[in-house]
């Protein structure tokens, strides 16, 4: 079965507090240095048959209508190697 | 005959035997409906209550808007009927569509329960027309997900035809964009709004207060006169 990955991550514009508040909390831990942290969300598709151009247009569509909402998300679609 | 109130039902709602009750208290005849079920069961408006749908997994609102009621709701919508959402409601509206931008955790992560001032900017709407225009209102608010964001350019279509339905006075409890704390469509028909009216319809409960009435009665009137 093929892996197919899609990242759903906050438009660049739109503020992340959870983000924020993870930034603020590294340097208590000795993390030094991190300017930024934004946080997102991961969606591993187990895909069964193969992963050809049909599929990843169904993905896609998948992604636009409910994994993300385009309104303040942006999502990107990886299909990662075959083990 | 009285005019039928539908109030949906999803997994996870809390906020629908308050909201069926509302629409009890204002004179019209509740209805449950219930998430799976596409028939509305001739209701003439539908309240989408508060709560917490799905968990809220995935987003706020987002697994309830492909629920099989939404898509007669939808529709119907599209078509005029009146639909007020509420808290969870108005984040199921958002993700829908029904209602420009959307819906985001609340700008300190804090859950927020208190009693909020508000100010009705518009009073033309389905929901609203038994409030004055300008005129404030405190009813309770409570959720962790409140922050209504939508790019400018939305925002100044809103503001350009008055679709800011209320605003939160005495501060901004959630980072909302220019204080928005309910918007309509262009139509009027459907409003959405993070605060509770439902909860503020009788003077033992609630904040001590019937603010939140005005809500059901002018849907009431409106169906009455339609």
């Amino acid at each position: 079965m093929a892996r197919v990955v899609v990242d759903v991550m906050l438009k660049p514009e739109i503020l992340d507090p959870q983000g924020q508040a993870v930034q603020r909390a590294l340097p208590r831990l000795g993390f030094e240095s991190i300017a930024d942290v934004r946080q997102g969300k991961r969606f591993e598709l187990e895909v069964e048959g193969p992963v050809d151009d049909a599929a990843l247009t169904r993905i896609h569509e998948m992604a636009e209508t409910f994994l993300a909402n385009t309104v303040i998300e942006d999502f990107t679609v990886k299909v990662e190697e075959e083990k | 005959m009285t005019s039928r109130i539908g109030v949906v039902t999803f997994p996870g709602t809390l906020d629908d035997q308050d909201a069926l009750r509302a629409v009890r208290i204002a004179g019209a005849e509740p209805v449950s409906l219930w998430h799976r079920d596409k028939d509305l069961h001739q209701v003439d408006a539908v309240v989408l209550a508060g709560g917490f749908s799905y968990g809220d997994y995935l987003r706020a609102g987002a697994i309830s808007r492909f629920s099989p009621v939404m898509d007669t709701i939808i529709d119907q919508a599209k078509a005029g009927m009146p639909v007020l959402g509420i808290c969870n409601g108005f984040q199921i509206l958002t993700e829908a569509h029904l209602l420009p931008g959307a819906m985001l955790r609340n700008n300190h992560l804090h859950f927020i329960c208190r009693d909020q001032k508000l100010r009705v900017e518009n009073a033309e709407t389905a929901w609203t027309a038994d409030y004055e225009a300008g005129q404030e209102i405190s009813v309770p608010l409570k959720n962790m997900d409140g922050r209504y964001v939508a790019d400018e350019r939305t925002l100044d279509e809103l503001e350009a035809e008055g679709r800011v339905a209320f605003r939160y006075l005495d501060g901004n409890p959630n980072g909302s964009l220019r204080d928005i704390a309910g918007i309509s469509n262009a139509a009027g028909n459907v409003v959405g709004l993070m605060p509770h009216p439902e909860h503020a319809v009788e003077p033992l409960v609630g904040t001590g207060r019937t603010d939140g009435l005005g809500f059901f009665t002018s849907i009431l009137k409106k169906l009455v006169n339609a």
